[in-house]
């Protein structure tokens, strides 16, 4: 292995001697770890530290299972925050107590990858209930690693949910009273209630018989993720020498005198694979989203965008499709290869109230969604008009739903559209499709997608076929609007647009 | 000359962190703390020389991914099936 020769472990070669060799690093780890210059051959746990032992018996089971390329390892907030430091594996590191929920999306997104969220207790057991609890639930095919040093380690010895009755803490300084901080929490025994889930054990790193029997729960764990068998936990008892303010030695009796007793080893939940997989429910996202039949549908003829950046105000009374009509040209750029946001702001009041949304359209990746002087206002009303025309820079274009603008208000610094959409609208047949006389109007004036696109998005989502009947002659009457009004001679080309 | 040790363990200087597990698990006992301090200012384990069976239990209890390496002597005529455990199978 390549490790050996960095760190000066050479002597005896396999075969040298007649010595083969049984049990080295294992090459899921990094051969150095990038974290500081100065110690690359050591990980940051402190001697004694339980952790290390964990990644040690994860890594080997990853490896003699042949998962290592396929596995995503989700690190938790806490000492083992630095694990993508060590582990050559796919990382990700998770805000504080949601691994299993990041490590969720992980699955759904990638079916066929390993996903392992590895948290301590202060994560798993405190700001993290609710993500372990709900991913259990659901019997997400993730493999839990939950380690279990009853202390807040990293932020230096504080109370956590799973502290001993009587134990010490910085916040617990008279020892843990359940009169006043209740008593400890056992995780396992909690999520075994749960019809879900597939494998829960309680293990612990307290002498070397129990160390035997973490590696084969780990490895367990792994398998039955790997077989599809649903959602697998595996607790870990791990000593804190450090915090406990005992040697190493010592920390790990203390696991098998003290926390042994409080939480029982055992395994609380084992079901057969073929019985947990016709348990788990779950769908991948492609299939969720029905990405192979509406391919198709998607494919739309090449159209140039005339812009490296496109950003959209759209505003107006809630009910007039403000929204809708931003998620539509969002859902246009995406079709047509475009990074988009699309970003909704509306108040309290929902109804009547106003309602605003900011879409980017962009040839690159978009910083932030949040747009302060939008390429293109549509003011669907005229307080939005009154509000939002002085943020339009002079090269930009406003969008208003009138023959014309007021008259008591200073003509803004960009030129203005004025669509009658709702009139229009109410002609049609039905004053909703408002929105989308607007989104015809706008594709013609501006040119910047396909409207051949927004056909195929409006058939996509509105699925009342009388009201889709209307919203493509609401399409087509914005365009003629523009191609009338604005552009007397526009010719209407082969590619469907006028100019 | 006595006769070749079943089993050999090297202990790498800059993983070892001295916290003791390994001497304390070791079942024929034949690690030791070092009395010189290693590059870490540590007192790193250390192999007696004598009694290493290859058992592998002082690598399981280490928490450095590779302060310790375990070999043990080959056995040309006993050929082990390869288990689903691999080749750590035999370590149980």
């Amino acid at each position: 292995m390549a490790g050996e020769s960095d760190a000066g472990v050479v002597e005896a070669q396999a075969g040298v001697n007649g010595y083969e060799l049984i049990h080295a690093k294992s090459p899921v780890f990094y051969d150095l770890y990038d974290r500081k210059s100065e110690l690359k051959f050591q990980t940051h746990y402190c001697p004694g530290c339980g952790h290390g032992i964990v990644h040690k018996l994860i890594a080997e089971a990853l490896h003699d299972l042949g998962l290592q390329d396929k596995t995503i390892f989700v690190s938790p907030v806490g000492c083992s925050v630095f694990a993508y430091y060590y582990l050559d594996l796919g990382n990700v590191q998770a805000a504080h107590g949601r691994a299993p929920a990041c490590a969720t999306g992980l699955k759904r997104a990638c079916p066929d990858k390993m996903v392992i969220a590895y948290q301590g207790d202060g994560d798993l057991a405190a700001i993290g209930t609710a993500e372990i609890v709900h991913a259990a639930n659901r019997g997400e095919n993730i493999t839990c690693f939950f380690i279990n040093n009853a202390i807040y380690g990293m932020t230096g010895g504080q109370m956590a949910p799973t502290t001993l009755v009587g134990q010490k803490s910085t916040t617990s300084p008279f020892g843990r009273r359940p009169s006043n901080e209740g008593f400890p929490l056992h995780v396992c025994e909690l999520l075994a209630t749960l019809q879900a889930p597939a494998y829960i054990e309680r293990v612990a790193l307290s002498d070397n018989k129990n160390i035997m029997r973490a590696r084969r729960a780990v490895r367990k764990a792994l398998e039955l993720q790997r077989d599809g068998a649903g959602f697998s936990l595996v607790e870990i008892l791990s000593p804190c020498p450090t915090i406990w303010n005992l040697d190493p030695v010592e920390a790990r009796r203390w696991v098998a005198e003290k926390m042994i007793p409080e939480f029982p080893l055992n395994v609380f939940r084992d079901r057969k694979p073929e019985v947990a997989v016709a348990n788990i429910p779950q769908r991948a996202v492609a299939d969720v989203l029905e990405i192979a039949q509406t391919q198709e549908s998607r494919t739309v003829g090449r159209h140039f965008h005339p812009f490296e950046n496109l950003s959209f105000k759209i505003a107006g009374f809630g009910g007039q499709g403000v929204l809708l009509l931003g998620q539509l040209l969002t859902e246009m750029g995406m079709r047509e290869g475009l990074d988009v946001s699309w970003l909704p702001s509306y108040g309290p009041e929902m109804r009547s109230g106003s309602a605003h949304c900011y879409v980017c359209l962009s040839k690159k990746r978009i910083g932030a969604p949040l747009v302060s002087h939008p390429d293109v206002l549509v003011a669907m009303n005229e307080p939005s008009l009154r509000k939002f025309a002085p943020e339009v820079p002079s090269e930009g274009l406003i969008f208003y739903n009138r023959n014309s603008l007021p008259t008591d208000i200073p003509q803004p610094q960009a030129p203005v559209v004025c669509v009658p959409a709702s009139e229009i609208a109410d002609g049609l047949g039905s004053a909703k499709a408002a929105n989308v006389v607007m989104l015809g109007a706008l594709l013609e004036a501006t040119e910047c997608l396909a409207s051949a696109t927004a056909l195929s998005v409006l058939e996509d989502k509105v699925k009342k076929i009388n009201l889709l009947e209307i919203d493509r002659r609401a399409l087509e009457a914005g365009r003629r609007f523009i191609d009338q009004h604005a552009h007397d001679e526009a010719v209407t080309q082969p590619d469907g647009f006028a100019y | 000359m006595a006769a070749q040790m079943r089993g050999k363990v090297t202990i790498d200087l800059k993983e070892c962190k001295g916290c003791g597990l390994c001497v304390e698990s070791c079942p024929p006992k034949c690690l030791v703390l070092a009395r010189e301090l290693s590059p870490y200012g540590v007192h790193p384990a250390q192999y007696t020389g004598e009694g290493c069976t290859g058992c592998g239990i002082c690598f399981y209890c280490c928490p450095e991914p590779g302060a310790i390496t375990v070999y043990r002597l080959a056995a040309p005529r006993k050929t082990i099936a390869a288990e689903p455990g691999g080749a750590h199978a035999a370590a149980l």
